[in-house]
C-alpha cells in the first residue's frame, strides 16, 4: 500500500468514486496521466519555486537596506522608508506582478513538455527550490540591498539639489531608495517571468506606474491638508523627482543590480545549458521557421478498451470497418501526435531520464 | 427512477446529464478558451547573444561619457569648507567651544581669516554642516508636530504627544514643540571681505529662498489670530528650551517671521544621514561682471551658540557654487566611468565565452 507520495491521482469510472473523493487529482482516463504531471506538474512546480525564490528576494533587499541604515541612525531603528511604503510594498506595489507570473508563465509551451519529458527531472530531483537555491537568493537579496543603499548613499552624501536647496533630507532619501528598490524589484521580476501574456505586462507597468501615481498623491497639497500627521513627507516627490542626479542615481543603481543577474544567466546559458535552456532555444527557432501546427480535432476515442453496458455501444463502428483505414501522419516529426500511444495499442515508452553529462 | 437520471460519462470527459424531461446538458468540461486553457498569445523572451551582447556594449558605451560629463562637471564646481568646531587649541574658536554654557547671555563670537584661490561666479551659496548629529534618530524625528506648524491654533494650543518632553513646560504650551526645534542650529556667520585696501566689506547675504518652495507656502504656516501681531498670536505659548529668542522674533522682516522662518524651516527638514549640510545664506551674483567673490583675503566671523563639543560632533562652513547636478559631487561620475568601462570589458568577455562555448546551446541533441 502506497504510503508516501507527492500527490494522488484517483481515476473516476464505474468502480465507485471513492479513489476520487480522497484523491489530490481525479480524472476519468488514464492517458490524462501525461499531461498532469509532464505539463501541469511541471509548471505547476516551476510556478510555485520562481514565486517562492523572489518572494524571498524582494524581502530580504526590502529589509536589508533598513538593516544597513541601522549603522547610520545611530541603530535606533528608523525607518528609511517612509511608513506608507512600507505598508504598501508587499500589499500594492509588489503583489499583482507576482500573482500574474505564478498564474501565467510557462518555460515552454505543453506540446514540448510532452515532446521533452527530460524536462520533468528538475522536479523530481528538487533542483529548483532547496537549501542551496534559498543561499542563493539570500545572497542575491543582499548584494542588491547594499547596491539599493550605498549607490544612494554615497550619491547624496553632501549633495544638494540644482538650485542649492536640501536634498539629502529625510523624506527624499527615502523616496530615492524607495524608487531604487521598486525599479530593480520589478525588473528583476520581468527577468524571471518567461511568458509574458497581456495580463503580466498589465500587472507590472500598472504596479510601477501605480506606485508613481500613489506617492506623487499622497504628498500632494490635498492629502496633506486632510491629515497633515499621517502624510508628513509632504513636497518630496516633486523636489526630488525634478533632479537630474536623482534619476542619474537611481539609473545606475538600477543597472548595477541587474545587469550581474543578465551576464550570470547568459554564461550559464552558454556554459552549461540546461535542458530547459535547450529546448527553450529550440522552440524559439522552431517556431520562426515551422509553419503554424494544425489544431487536432479533439475526436472521440474510437479505441476505447472500455466496455459500457448501458450505452449503446460501438457495434455500428466496428462493422463500419472506419478503424483499419491508416491515416498518414501529415505533421513533422518535430510535432508528433499528442494522443498517447494507447491510440496505436504502443506500450507507452518514455525516454529514460537521466543526468546530462557535463562535458559535451 | 435511477435510470432515468444517470450521468453517462463519455471518453472526452464530457459529462452528458439526461433529466427526466430530457435533453438538459450539465457540462463540467473546462472551457475551451485560450485564457482558461493557458494558451494566451504571450512574448516568450530568452536571452540570446543578439540581444545581451549589443545592450553590454551600448551601455557601457553611454556610460562612459556621461560619467566623464559628470566627473567634469563635478571638477568645475569650486567648494571651499572651514571646520570652526573649535577643538583644537590653535583654532580660533577654542575658547568659544571651551567656555560655553548654556547660561551664557552673551554670545561669544570668534573671527576666522580664510583665503579663496579661484573666483566664485554665479550664485554662491554657503551652507553650515554638521557632522556626527543624528538627525536620523528614530525618537528625534518623530519628535514634532506638524499640525502645529501648519498654523492649526488646537495644535499650537495644545501640542501632540509626540514632542514630550518638550512638548510644554508649566503648563504652558511650547512652540514649535518638540526636540527638533528645540536643537536648531543658532550660529550667526558673516562674511567679509578684505579687499586689497585693508577695508573689511561685509558680502550681502540673502536669507530668503532657502527652504523648498512647498514647505515655505503650504506645510509651514504661521497661525491666524484676530490680531495681524505675531506676539499677540502667538500669546500663551512658550519658547523652546534650548531657544534664545521666541519664534515671533526670529526676524524683523514679517514674512520671514515665526513659523515661515526660513532658517527654522531648513532646521526642521531633518536630514537623512549623520553628516549633512543645510543651506544657510546665498550670495546672490552681481550684476556687473564681476565675479560673485573674487579671489582674495575673507574673514568669517561666527557668533558661536551652538555647541557639539559635548557628543564630539563638528560644524563647518561651506562655501560652494552650484551646477545642473547639484553641488561637488565626484561619485556620480566615477562611478559611472567605472561600470562603463566593466560593462565594455564584461560584454568583450560574453562575446568570447559566446563565441567559444555558445554551441552548446544550439545541440540538437538533447540527451536521452
Amino acid at each position: 500500500m502506497i504510503k508516501v507520495a507527492h500527490i494522488g491521482v484517483g481515476i473516476s469510472g464505474q468502480e465507485g468514486m471513492q479513489a476520487v473523493l480522497s484523491s489530490d487529482f481525479s480524472f476519468a482516463q488514464f492517458r490524462y496521466l501525461q499531461r498532469l504531471l509532464l505539463v501541469h506538474g511541471r509548471w505547476s512546480y516551476i510556478r510555485m519555486c520562481k514565486f517562492l525564490g523572489y518572494f524571498f528576494y524582494k524581502n530580504f533587499t526590502f529589509t536589508l537596506v533598513q538593516f544597513w541604515y541601522a549603522f547610520f541612525c545611530g541603530f535606533s531603528a528608523q525607518t528609511v522608508y517612509e511608513d506608507w511604503f512600507i505598508t504598501f510594498y508587499n500589499m500594492v506595489y509588489t503583489a499583482l506582478p507576482v500573482l500574474g507570473m505564478c498564474l501565467f508563465d510557462q518555460d515552454v509551451n505543453d506540446r514540448w513538455s510532452l515532446y521533452h519529458p527530460q524536462l520533468y527531472a528538475p522536479g523530481q530531483k528538487n533542483q529548483y527550490f532547496n537549501k542551496k537555491a534559498f543561499v542563493s537568493y539570500l545572497i542575491h537579496g543582499c548584494y542588491c540591498s547594499l547596491i539599493i543603499f550605498f549607490i544612494p548613499w554615497a550619491s547624496m552624501n553632501d549633495a544638494v539639489r540644482n538650485d542649492g536647496k536640501d536634498i539629502v533630507s529625510h523624506p527624499s532619501f527615502a523616496f530615492l531608495l524607495q524608487t531604487c528598490l521598486l525599479i530593480v524589484v520589478h525588473t528583476q521580476l520581468s527577468l524571471d517571468t518567461y511568458y509574458w501574456t497581456a495580463v503580466n505586462h498589465f500587472f507590472v507597468w500598472l504596479s510601477t506606474i501605480g506606485y508613481f501615481a500613489i506617492s506623487v498623491t499622497m504628498y500632494s497639497n490635498g492629502m496633506f491638508y486632510v491629515f497633515p500627521s499621517s502624510f508628513p513627507l509632504f513636497g518630496a516627490a516633486r523636489n526630488t523627482l525634478n533632479q537630474p542626479n536623482v534619476w542619474l542615481t537611481i539609473f545606475l543603481t538600477f543597472l548595477l543590480c541587474i545587469l550581474p543577474v543578465v551576464a550570470f544567466r547568459f554564461i550559464f546559458i552558454q556554459l552549461r545549458p540546461t535542458i530547459n535552456d535547450k529546448v527553450r532555444y529550440k522552440m524559439r527557432t522552431e517556431e520562426l521557421t515551422a509553419p503554424a501546427p494544425r489544431r487536432l480535432l479533439r475526436r472521440r476515442s474510437t479505441r476505447s478498451g472500455y466496455a459500457f453496458s448501458h450505452s449503446q455501444g460501438y457495434g455500428d463502428l466496428v462493422t463500419s470497418r472506419k478503424f483499419l483505414i491508416k491515416r498518414p501522419l501529415k505533421m513533422t516529426a518535430l510535432f508528433t501526435q499528442t494522443d498517447s500511444s494507447i491510440f496505436q495499442n504502443q506500450p507507452q515508452h518514455y525516454r529514460t531520464i537521466a543526468e546530462e553529462p557535463q562535458s559535451p | 427512477m435511477m435510470a432515468s437520471s444517470y450521468s453517462a460519462k463519455d471518453e472526452d470527459g464530457h459529462i452528458t446529464v439526461s433529466g427526466p424531461g430530457g435533453g438538459t446538458l450539465r457540462n463540467k468540461k473546462p472551457e475551451n478558451t485560450a485564457f482558461k486553457q493557458q494558451r494566451l498569445p504571450a512574448w516568450q523572451p530568452i536571452l540570446t547573444a543578439g540581444t545581451v551582447l549589443p545592450a553590454f556594449f551600448i551601455i557601457g558605451l553611454i556610460f562612459i561619457p556621461i560619467g566623464i560629463g559628470l566627473y567634469v562637471t563635478s571638477n568645475n564646481i569650486k567648494e571651499f569648507e572651514i571646520d570652526y568646531t573649535g577643538d583644537d587649541t590653535s583654532s580660533p574658536c577654542y575658547n568659544c567651544a571651551k567656555n560655553f554654557s548654556w547660561n551664557n547671555t552673551k554670545s561669544c563670537t570668534c573671527t576666522i581669516p580664510f583665503q579663496l584661490d579661484q573666483p566664485y561666479e554665479s550664485n554662491v551659496f554657503m551652507y553650515y554642516g554638521l557632522s556626527n548629529f543624528y538627525q536620523n534618530h528614530r525618537r528625534y524625528v518623530k519628535s514634532r508636530d506638524d499640525s502645529q506648524l501648519n498654523g492649526n491654533i488646537d495644535s499650537l494650543k495644545k501640542p501632540s504627544k509626540e514632542c514630550e518632553p518638550y512638548a510644554s513646560i508649566d503648563n504652558k504650551p511650547i512652540a514649535p514643540c518638540g526636540a527638533i526645534a528645540n536643537s536648531m542650529f543658532n550660529d550667526t556667520l558673516t562674511l567679509f571681505y578684505n579687499d586689497p585696501n585693508g577695508t573689511s566689506v561685509p558680502i550681502p547675504l540673502t536669507s530668503t529662498g532657502i527652504a523648498w518652495w512647498t514647505d515655505k507656502h503650504v506645510k509651514f504656516r504661521n497661525p491666524v489670530g484676530t490680531n495681524s501681531n505675531l506676539t499677540a498670536v502667538f500669546q500663551g505659548t512658550v519658547k523652546p528650551v534650548n531657544w534664545h529668542r521666541p519664534v515671533y522674533e526670529l526676524d524683523t522682516d514679517p514674512e520671514n517671521n515665526g513659523f515661515i522662518n526660513e532658517d527654522f524651516i531648513v532646521w526642521m527638514r531633518t536630514a537623512a544621514l549623520p553628516t549633512f549640510r543645510k543651506l544657510y545664506r546665498i550670495i546672490q551674483k552681481k550684476n556687473t561682471m564681476a565675479p560673485t567673490l573674487p579671489r582674495g583675503n575673507y574673514t568669517l566671523v561666527v557668533d558661536y551658540n551652538y555647541p557639539v563639543r559635548s557628543f564630539e560632533g563638528r560644524k563647518r562652513m561651506i562655501l560652494s557654487t552650484i551646477s545642473w547636478m547639484g553641488g561637488k559631487n565626484p561619485f556620480l561620475g566615477i562611478a559611472y566611468i567605472t561600470v562603463g568601462s566593466v560593462c565594455f570589458f564584461l560584454g568583450v568577455v560574453l562575446l568570447v565565452i559566446h563565441h567559444k562555448y555558445g554551441n552548446r546551446n544550439n545541440s540538437a541533441n538533447i540527451s536521452n
